[in-house]
């Protein structure tokens, strides 16, 4: 997403970039970034809080209207109700080694098939 | 589980960092190489927000009715849909986000239609494109600036928007 919206600026269309992955979205570079510290979902506000996703829909618009330089980082003053999810996200050291390589030979399973559709797809 | 916001650590999440080490422990061999530029480009914008049609891009993709398909059945394509009447949802599964510590359930949460046309009935920007527009995250940063951007450009192009918002699930 970062890199279609530098393609974007570059090509003469303001851009801002709403997210949650601040260190994958500023390691690409972007004109504007206004950053959410949540759980990777939710970018735009809690699900159902109206009043919370038009303050960020406001603040993105914002960001368009007054940043003066490329790499802007804004963030929200939002909060998730609790902070497990940083730890719980993609944790794995419950998981044994055997289970781990089962997951990945799935998902390489997964990825294969849909690569292999996508080329008939896209010769 | 309680709260363990640890000071000695940065208290953002790393998801290059938690990626990295998720997928290695699947046995995945070499990490993913992800984007990075010291610079970024800059355009500002030409006329007021007010007068201003914005564009909504979005990472999740479209769905038919209420079928439920495997995540990875779902191919990557870039595309355009009416905002108007908007989708009642989207399909977000084959995207990684933290499906354990929330829901994708509300549009707004994640592809804030409603709230840009709020935006637009109060004044604060001249319109929305008709269309919102998608593109897949894939993690192939060729396949993205040499197809999937150039694709996006040309559909911004041809509702003649003057800023976008793009929403990374």
């Amino acid at each position: 997403m970062s890199l279609c919206a530098r393609h974007l600026e570059q090509a003469g269309i303001p851009t801002v970039v709403v997210g949650s992955a601040r260190d994958v979205v500023e390691q690409c570079s972007v004109p504007r970034f206004l950053f959410t510290d949540f759980p990777l979902g939710n970018p735009c506000g809690a699900p159902y809080d109206v009043a919370m996703q038009s303050a960020i829909v406001g603040m993105a618009l914002g960001l368009i209207e007054w940043a003066r330089f490329p790499r802007t980082t804004v963030q929200t003053p939002f909060r998730w109700p609790d902070d497990a999810w940083r730890t719980n996200f993609m944790r794995f050291d419950h998981l044994s080694p055997e289970v781990l390589q089962a997951m990945g030979e799935e998902r390489r399973g997964h990825q294969a098939a849909r690569n292999a559709r996508l080329a008939e797809r896209e010769p | 589980m309680t709260a363990e916001i640890q000071p000695d650590h940065r208290i953002f999440v790393s998801y290059i960092d938690k990626s990295r080490e998720y997928y290695r422990a699947q046995g995945y061999g070499n990490p993913y190489r992800w984007a990075y530029h010291q610079d970024a480009p800059f355009a500002a914008l030409q006329k007021p927000l007010a007068d201003a049609r914005v564009g909504l891009v979005t990472t999740a993709s479209l769905i038919e009715g209420d079928s439920d398909p495997e995540p990875f059945s779902v191919l990557p394509v870039v595309y355009a849909a009416p905002v108007e009447p908007a989708p009642e949802r989207l399909y977000t599964q084959h995207r990684s986000w933290d499906k354990e510590a929330t829901h994708t359930d509300d549009l707004d949460s994640y592809a804030p239609i409603h709230r840009l046309q709020e935006a637009v009935a109060c004044g604060r920007i001249g319109s929305l494109s008709p269309r919102f527009y998608g593109v897949p995250t894939v993690y192939s940063q060729r396949r993205t600036t040499e197809a999937d951007a150039p694709a996006l450009l040309r559909l911004c192009r041809e509702d003649a928007i003057d800023a976008a918002i793009l929403v990374a699930l």
